[in-house]
């Protein structure tokens, strides 16, 4: 979706914030928030990419307008209610419903370092044979879905090349929509600064890229 | 914007917007419910507060610093060679080096949102995830890094990595002069979590191994 998360390139941002011997965390709440979003993912309602996609879905002011932890607030709350786990009506009272049922977590302490150590790993054989080889001169689609999409707005349409191939992973586009895996060739393409940014860019300058086989055309 | 506005597609805004209150709140639900359980909450604050971070990619980078075996390894398959080291899982399932060198400087970012990788620098830092980082850094990427201190010549090429995909990139910095006595416990302490970014360079022997 075109929304104001793809911010590559934007202006207006002023000097980037950076804080001297910074705390991992600002505040308590951002932990509890960061292990509330893990221990959710347990229930195995919805995956990482429709997590980035529910973020993604903030209205474009209150997005700008939170800070990092706080859309993870928000977007998990939103999953948690799209996906039954939480009701509005619990939220409005801040108390389960008297009749709900009460669940057994799946992800528990003793389980969490597994987990973790584990990840989600997105690599999948595939048959279909790569499209592109290293070295081979491609064009981004013009593509502007309402969806989730990894292509950023900055690099549709450009011309680059393939820098690296990765084997095929999990199309996140497709598995943040709900419609599965759809694993695909993923390929790094490195764009010239020139190619982005016109010709105020360095010669020198290049941004790489991941993208998949379904974002990329031949040239 | 009022509590309700967006009510009917966004759940969230039933919630106090006071965040401590909202996380709060939510919490106290989702206990209740059985849906998380507390203990495991303290272990992910455990493993992120203490036993994953940076410290983590500065033994990867020693390594490959010591071994050139090792830096072969890495640079081919980073998460095979990282996996030696035991580190690896969540936001570290896919990792590629890419290293540094007098003409060549690597800088990491991710415009869509903030991917970073977890498992060898722990959670990003605030600027990382910031509107101005992540806006700036793929368009004007030598402006971006002057405000870190580094000055780059034009001679040297400029390599910005957008991580778009589960791949996760960590830059292998350029091993300081001066630091080759030094054991490969010694040369960690001197790499820094912004030099594994890209943003600046490692510290200088003699300062950060004190």
């Amino acid at each position: 979706m075109n929304g104001v998360h793809d911010m590559g390139g934007m202006h207006g941002f002023g000097p980037i914030p950076i804080e001297e011997d910074e705390p991992i965390f600002h505040e308590d709440w951002e932990a509890r928030a960061l292990a509330m979003t893990l221990a959710l993912a347990g229930w195995q309602r919805w995956n990482l990419d429709r997590s980035r996609y529910a973020r993604e879905a903030l209205p474009p002011a209150d997005y700008l307008s939170m800070s990092y932890y706080e859309r993870w607030v928000a977007a998990l709350v939103d999953l948690a209610v799209e996906n039954g786990l939480l009701s509005g009506e619990e939220l409005r009272q801040g108390r389960a419903a008297l009749d709900a049922e009460r669940s057994d977590p799946p992800v528990t302490a003793d389980r969490v370092r597994a987990i973790l150590s584990r990840g989600v790993p997105t690599a999948r054989e595939v048959s279909a044979v790569p499209r592109f080889s290293v070295g081979d001169a491609v064009r981004t689609r013009n593509i502007h879905p309402a969806g989730h999409t990894r292509l950023p707005r900055y690099a549709r349409d450009k011309c680059g090349e393939v820098a690296l191939h990765h084997g095929a992973h999990v199309f996140a586009d497709a598995h943040a929509m709900g419609q599965g895996e759809q694993p695909q060739h993923l390929y790094t393409v490195r764009f010239s600064a020139r190619e982005l940014w016109g010709d105020e860019a360095s010669p020198k300058d290049s941004v790489h890229i991941d993208l998949w086989e379904p974002h990329l055309d031949a040239r | 914007m009022t509590q309700d506005s967006h009510s009917h597609d966004h759940p969230h805004s039933l919630l106090p917007s006071d965040p401590e209150l909202r996380v709060k709140t939510l919490e106290s639900l989702l206990v209740d419910k059985g849906l998380v359980d507390p203990a495991a909450l303290e272990a992910f604050i455990q493993v992120y507060s203490e036993e994953v971070g940076p410290m983590n990619g500065a033994r990867v980078v020693a390594r490959a610093w010591s071994d050139p075996d090792y830096r072969a390894r890495l640079l081919a398959d980073g998460t095979a060679a990282i996996g030696e080291l035991g580190y690896g899982g969540r936001q570290g399932e896919h990792l590629k080096v890419v290293e540094n060198t007098p003409e060549l400087h690597n800088v990491v970012v991710c415009t869509l949102c903030s991917c970073y990788p977890w498992a060898v620098l722990g959670l990003p830092p605030a600027w990382y995830k910031s509107s101005a980082y992540r806006a700036r850094v793929v368009r004007e990427p030598r402006s971006v890094l002057r405000e870190f201190g580094l000055d780059l010549s034009e001679e040297v090429e400029v390599r910005v990595w957008d991580s778009t995909s589960e791949m996760r990139y960590l830059v292998l910095p350029q091993r300081p002069e001066g630091s080759e006595s030094l054991s490969e416990e010694a040369l960690a302490q001197l790499v820094t979590r912004d030099s594994m970014i890209g943003v600046s360079k490692v510290l200088e022997p003699g300062r950060g191994d004190q």
